[in-house]
């Protein structure tokens, strides 16, 4: 296991056409030690996707450097990356009519040469996914006839069966009702092994997290635990809005209430 | 698992089967009918060298069936295999279940080539001409398609697909521009062959488009698992350890290839690369180490039939090929739609 660390990155959409200062990335510092879950907050366009791209090796950082315990992401090929780093997008392959089966045993790709089929310790390991996911028996279910929560829990096999030190989700509860939004994040913390999400949600965030980071106009403004993180101040000056906090009454975090005006 | 594998490698066999039925019955037909059992007996001979001892057919039966149509039915089926999976192949790598051979400008670069050689230079190389000015009209504009969708060293999928299209309409514009103006003679010898036939079929002109489809279909193959983690998208595929950009130009490249040497041959035969795929996935799913085989059958399969009724339906003239394919496709389609 190691520890996922990005220092001194900095990073701008190129090529985009419009060059305005959204999205983009300056002297971030963030670290995911090796089974902690580290959370992603910030407003809508403060580059939280633009970050974790990085972190996965899609971006390439124009300055600064992401590691995986001692080896630099962009030394490293991006099959070497896939061994080691999987991630769960809000990219869902609907079309052609493929299986459930079929989609989290495209997690084997990054271990596998030309010509090689599948081996039953693979099938070994798409089967344990799905049941570690809760969809076991759902095999020869089409991708695209699941409900918005059975594709997520899907994805996620899938990013199970590469086998990763790290898993790097992006804003994986959008789109869930509240039940499968605690499931997924309670699945994800059980692997116990490093993890790095962008949470839209601040009350989740808070209820999961071991650390979170704050983003805003890109670049890290805060991190710590969700206690020293979220406070009133912040949430003020980073989403602008007013909210209550005090302790979640059941369990040792912080909980948020917004503050509404009608 | 191993019920979903047994049952995959029974359908292989059984449309095997099937195919190699169709081989030798599909023989029999066409405007001067043969029955299967002289079909039969000629094949015997010739493949194995058994000799009946009293003659059982005619110079002129056996003249038919080993000259004419065993090569003719060999081309359909590599025809009709080959941009079956071609059009898989395309359909996975757009993301777009409407892609299919002709789309990407491929077949009218090779229009063009036949038209510019056909009209104005003449046939050089006899019956090799036409062929060979297509391929080199096919190859012209592949390498316009991938030098207009390039840029920033990024190939998107949407990109091909436009850049395709575009080149697509300016080459047959220019080509219909260049019949529209030219001699009248000549123009039909090309229209004839836009049409879509098989009647260039010869024993010498096989090995080449036979040694493309069976090259074609190894390196797909061989690419199966990146194929099928394209389809779920570009970030995904990324994210599992692919380099996009390359498998998609070399996905491209091999499909470009295959379609212009069989198009050079055949013409532009429609829907087979569009609707075989489509079935095929219907049958054994979208995993590609397990599509394409499927498709090149199922593809060989329909072209062997359609060109019997090519042949008979308006007998003794040819039908030209594409008007079959793209009448009993699309009928077929309607009928599909219609039953789900």
């Amino acid at each position: 296991m190691s520890t996922l660390s990005i220092s001194d990155l900095h990073w701008s959409p190129l090529g985009h056409g419009h060059c305005h200062h959204q999205f983009q990335l300056r002297n971030v510092e963030l670290q995911v030690g090796a089974s902690e879950f580290v959370g992603l907050i910030g407003p809508n366009g403060s580059g939280k996707t633009s970050l974790l791209r990085c972190a996965y090796r899609f971006n390439k950082p124009e300055r600064g450097q992401v590691r995986l315990g001692e080896h630099d992401l962009w030394q490293q090929s991006s099959r070497w990356c896939a061994q080691r780093i999987a991630v769960v997008l809000q990219e869902f392959p609907d079309a052609f009519g493929l299986n459930v089966e079929e989609v989290v045993a495209m997690g084997r790709t990054p271990h596998k040469g030309l010509f090689d089929g599948d081996s039953h310790e693979d099938r070994q390991l798409v089967q344990e996914a799905l049941q570690a996911v809760g969809l076991q028996g759902f095999d020869d279910h089409t991708f695209a006839s699941l409900s918005g929560g059975e594709k997520q829990r899907v994805i996620l096999a899938r990013a199970l069966v590469q086998q990763p030190q790290v898993l790097i989700l992006d804003e994986p509860t959008n789109h869930l009702d509240p039940r499968y939004q605690l499931e997924l994040l309670q699945q994800v913390r059980r692997l116990g092994i490093g993890t790095l999400a962008s949470i839209h949600d601040l009350n989740l965030a808070a209820a999961f997290c071991d650390r979170l980071y704050v983003l805003d106009h890109g670049r890290i403004v805060a991190s710590g635990t969700p206690d020293q993180v979220l406070t009133a101040e912040l949430l003020q000056e980073v989403f602008g809005v007013r909210a209550l906090i005090d302790r979640h009454p059941l369990a040792d975090h912080p909980r948020l209430t917004w503050i509404t005006q009608r | 698992m191993r019920s979903a594998n047994s049952r995959h490698r029974l359908l292989l066999l059984g449309l095997f089967g099937l195919l190699l039925v169709s081989c030798v019955v599909s023989l029999g037909f066409g405007s001067a009918p043969v029955p299967v059992e002289v079909v039969w007996r000629v094949l015997l001979f010739k493949l194995l060298g058994i000799a009946p001892e009293v003659p059982a057919w005619t110079t002129g039966q056996e003249h038919i069936v080993w000259l004419i149509r065993v090569p003719r039915m060999l081309l359909a089926a590599l025809v009709g295999g080959g941009l079956a999976m071609i059009g898989a192949v395309l359909q996975a790598v757009t993301r777009n279940p409407l892609a299919d051979p002709h789309l990407l400008g491929v077949t009218s670069g090779a229009t063009l080539g036949a038209v510019l050689v056909v009209l104005h230079i003449g046939e050089l190389l006899g019956v090799l001409t036409l062929p060979l000015a297509a391929f080199i009209g096919a190859l012209c504009s592949m390498l316009l398609v991938l030098a207009i969708a390039s840029r920033h060293g990024r190939l998107d999928s949407d990109r091909l697909l436009l850049c395709g299209v575009a080149v697509a309409f300016v080459m047959m514009a220019a080509a219909n521009l260049l019949l529209f103006l030219g001699d009248h003679r000549a123009s039909s010898a090309v229209m004839f062959w836009m049409l879509g036939g098989l009647g260039l079929a010869r024993w010498e002109l096989l090995p080449i488009p036979a040694v493309s489809v069976l090259l074609g279909l190894a390196l797909l193959l061989g690419m199966a698992r990146s194929l099928n983690a394209l389809m779920a998208g570009e970030q995904t595929a990324v994210t599992l350890g692919l380099n996009a950009r390359k498998v998609r130009l070399l996905a491209f490249l091999i499909c470009s290839l295959l379609t212009g040497v069989l198009v050079a041959i055949s013409g532009s035969i429609g829907f087979v690369g569009l609707m075989v795929p489509h079935i095929a996935r219907r049958l054994v799913g979208a995993e590609h180490s397990r599509l394409l085989p499927v498709c090149l059958l199922l593809g060989s399969l329909f072209l062997i039939w359609v060109d019997v009724a090519a042949r008979t339906l308006i007998s003794p003239e040819d039908l030209p090929i594409g008007i079959a394919t793209a009448a009993i496709g699309g009928l077929f389609f309607i009928g599909l739609m219609r039953r789900r």
